[in-house]
């Protein structure tokens, strides 16, 4: 292979802080430069993005089950989920409008939901399966995550705009609520993914097995 | 594979040991809160969700899966979780999810209702459901047993239940022009509401239930009268034309009124669910009590036309009581149809008199044998019934109870039921068999042989008369004639030119100059009397003729 050198096989370790390629040969826990603990890999990066993602995946059902806000029309309150908001705009012909909300508030978490589970999957599996495409992936989840806290930014505009006392009203609901929590969550666990792990196991080196194990442990 | 990377040949005897005292990351901690926070809403959830209960309503107009709602006092309380047809299609059945809280109007006699506007001559309602969409109305039963299935009202009912107040029930013989909302006046101030109405268990009258408000349910005394104030009582009499009414809104919706007689000492506030009388005006409300009915029957042998039930009973004028039954029967025994009249007679209605009496008889009201017994002695004292005429110009008759001590008497069956009084015949009915008897008197005359008499005596007349033409007559011109002619003779002698008057005069005028000249006489002697014995003097002057004055 012509690859040249990773950096754990020259025993350096680059600090994130300041950037700079510490010895790590005497495992020194800090930047001798800057002194910012230094990691090899995210520290404990599977763990947290599993935690992360079965915390979103916990607060994904109430987000959908809940209703995400409140209408009232002269007197006549009705409470909508995100379902129920995109079925009615879908039977009012605004098809477009129901496409956008339903990808943006339920499809793009159900992605997020798979593609990190697929990651994390491949990657404790040490799987060498289409790396390069999972690592596109990786950073297809990180660009389009906040994409779906449009939903709440929709409704808290909403929210604050429309308060016409008793001819219209809109006020949020708790499930907005967890759907941000839903967001946040997915989020914090696509950036707690180290998506070098995807890489440590390359075929070319012999101990690769130890090497990949002892990343998520640190 | 953690203690296998802790065993692991590189770094034995590091001391990144301080970090693998957690086997578990301590990131865990977020997911177990999230599952815990979904956790606590399920929980919350179950224990919020209330009782589920199907209402079954003629149709589901206004109703909305999910987005109708349940209100109790405006305060919602459920939603409609369902709206289908019923299974034999004949009404729609809507499922409603009750909150938690509202686990009450699960009781048995709760009430459902979809509120829609309504426009009425009561009123207006559920104005507000015009813009906001029809919701339903519920209201707690105070039952304790549970019920899933719940008819639904067609209309709200016009009161909620533990609203202070009290229900009562009139009893009426048609519901007139009442309706549920109807209201109940008193003193014309409106205190309640009709709120339901419903036929006897017989059919023969009608119950309606009124509710009145607290505090002026306290009005509402054990002798209180209340009276159909529906209307207008027109009343045109000596002091001019009155119109009398409750309200303007009784006249179209009908109304109720009441109010205790004057004359009520001792009144308390009467029960729940007392049941009054309603009268069909204040007049016949505010008149004494009736009392005790008593029903009789009367038999009538001739034709009653113009007798109508709810004629007045008079007793010496009085009126006690009225008609209630006109009935033909078929005598078989005289083969004749006579009519079967039933009154009611309320004897309090006498007054002092019914008092005196009972008082006097030392006889108890209620023993309804001496009664009869009573009844029984007037009849033997002459109490008969007559259809009489009330008024000549319609030809309505009145039944009048009336003592006729000269009537035939009559067997009374004390045992008959209903006491049976006997009659004799109207006025109209009498004077006619007087007319009739009369013309059957005169039937019987022998009118053919005192014509014949008269014819012949008449004749005998006629002779006479022509005698006294032939005979008398003629004697009496003559004698006439000859009247005449004395007449004639003796206005002749007195005529002022006859021989008999010219005589008269002219003695008349001797005598007058034969009295001048004895006075002459005596007046010359009177101054002369020697000249009785020598006689007149010859010289005698003329003057000594004037020389006495003259008298």
């Amino acid at each position: 292979m012509t690859t040249p050198p990773v950096a754990s096989e020259l025993g350096l370790c680059l600090c994130h802080t300041c950037g700079l390629a510490c010895d790590v040969t005497d495992n020194p826990h800090e930047c001798e430069r800057c002194g910012a603990s230094l990691h090899r890999r995210k520290t404990n990066a599977l763990a947290r993005t599993w935690a992360y993602l079965f915390a979103a995946l916990a607060f994904y059902v109430p987000a959908n089950l809940l209703p995400v806000m409140n209408t009232k029309m002269v007197g006549a309150g009705a409470d909508s989920t995100i379902m129920s908001g995109v079925l009615e705009f879908w039977e009012a012909g605004a098809w477009d409008i129901a496409l956008i909300i339903f990808i943006a508030s339920i499809a793009v978490p159900g992605i997020k939901f798979v593609a990190l589970t697929l990651l994390l999957v491949t990657v404790q599996r040490d799987s060498d399966w289409a790396r390069k495409e999972r690592s596109k992936l990786y950073r297809f989840v990180e660009v389009i995550g906040y994409w779906s806290m449009l939903d709440v930014i929709v409704v808290a505009l909403v929210a604050s705009l429309v308060k016409f006392q008793a001819l219209a009203d809109i006020e949020p609901r708790p499930g907005i609520l967890f759907f941000g929590l839903v967001v946040v969550f997915t989020m914090l666990s696509a950036m707690s993914f180290d998506p070098r792990l995807i890489w440590d196991n390359t075929p070319n080196q012999p101990h690769n097995e130890e090497v990949t194990d002892e990343a998520p442990s640190h | 594979m953690k203690p296998q990377a802790t065993d692991g040949p590189q770094a034995p005897g590091q001391a990144s040991i301080k970090t693998r005292r957690f086997s578990v990351s301590l990131v865990w901690i977020v997911p177990i809160v999230a599952v815990l926070v979904g956790i606590s809403l399920v929980v919350h959830s179950i224990l919020q969700e209330g009782p589920t209960i199907i209402v079954n309503f003629k149709t589901g107009d206004g109703l909305t899966a999910n987005k109708t709602e349940v209100k109790y006092r405006n305060v919602v309380v459920g939603h409609v979780s369902d709206v289908e047809l019923s299974n034999d299609q004949k009404s729609v059945d809507a499922t409603i999810k009750l909150s938690k809280q509202a686990e009450t109007f699960t009781r048995e006699d709760s009430q459902f209702w979809v509120v829609r506007p309504r426009i009425g001559a009561g009123g207006v309602s559920g104005i507000d459901t015009l813009l906001s969409g029809d919701y339903i109305g519920a209201d707690i039963g105070h039952a304790n047993g549970r019920a899933k299935n719940f008819k639904g009202l067609e209309n709200p009912p016009p009161i909620t239940y533990g609203e202070p107040g009290k229900r009562f029930t009139l009893h009426s013989q048609d519901l007139g022009s009442l309706d549920i909302g109807s209201p109940v006046y008193y003193r014309k101030i409106p205190v309640g509401q009709v709120v339901a109405y419903a036929l006897d268990a017989d059919g023969k009258g009608v119950n309606l239930e009124l509710f009145i408000h607290a505090p002026n349910d306290a009005y509402v005394t054990e002798n209180t009268r209340f009276w159909n104030a529906s209307g207008i009582d027109l009343n045109i009499g000596a002091n001019g034309f009155a119109v009398k009414t409750e309200s303007l809104s009784s006249l179209l919706v009908g109304g109720i009124a009441f109010l205790a007689p004057p004359y009520s000492p001792n009144d308390q506030p009467a029960t729940e669910e007392k049941t009054f009388e309603l009268f069909d005006d204040q007049v016949t409300a505010l008149a004494p009590p009736n009392g005790k009915a008593q029903y009789l029957s009367l038999r009538f042998d001739q034709a009653l036309r113009g007798l109508k039930v709810d004629a007045p009973v008079e007793f010496l004028g009085m009126e006690i009581g009225k008609v209630v039954a006109i009935n033909l029967d078929f005598d078989e025994k005289k083969r004749s149809f006579p009519v079967n009249v039933g009154i009611v007679i309320y004897p309090q209605r006498l007054g002092q008199a019914h008092t005196k009496m009972i008082k006097a008889m030392m006889h108890d009201p209620n023993d309804e044998a001496a009664g009869v017994r009573l009844m029984g002695t007037f009849i033997e004292n002459g109490l008969r019934a007559q259809a009489r005429n009330g008024n000549l110009l319609t030809g309505q008759l009145y039944i009048a109870l009336d003592f006729y001590p000269k009537a035939e008497k009559v067997v009374f069956d004390p045992n008959a039921r209903p006491v049976s009084i006997p009659t004799i015949p109207g006025s109209l009915e009498e004077l006619q068999e007087k007319l009739q008897a009369m013309v059957d008197k005169i039937n019987k005359l022998p009118v053919e042989r005192i014509a014949g008499n008269l014819d012949s005596n008449l004749v005998e007349l006629r002779k006479g008369l022509a005698q006294f033409n032939a005979k008398t007559l003629p004697g009496v011109q003559t004698t006439l004639a000859d009247v005449s002619k004395t007449l004639q003779s003796a206005s002749s002698t007195l005529a002022e030119d006859s021989p008999q008057r010219e005589q008269l005069t002219q003695t008349l005028d001797e005598l007058k100059r034969m009295s001048r000249s004895l006075r002459e006489l005596s007046d010359y002697l009177g101054r002369h009397p020697e000249s009785l014995i020598r006689g007149r003097p010859d010289n005698a002057a003329p003057a000594d003729l004037q020389g006495p004055p003259r008298n």
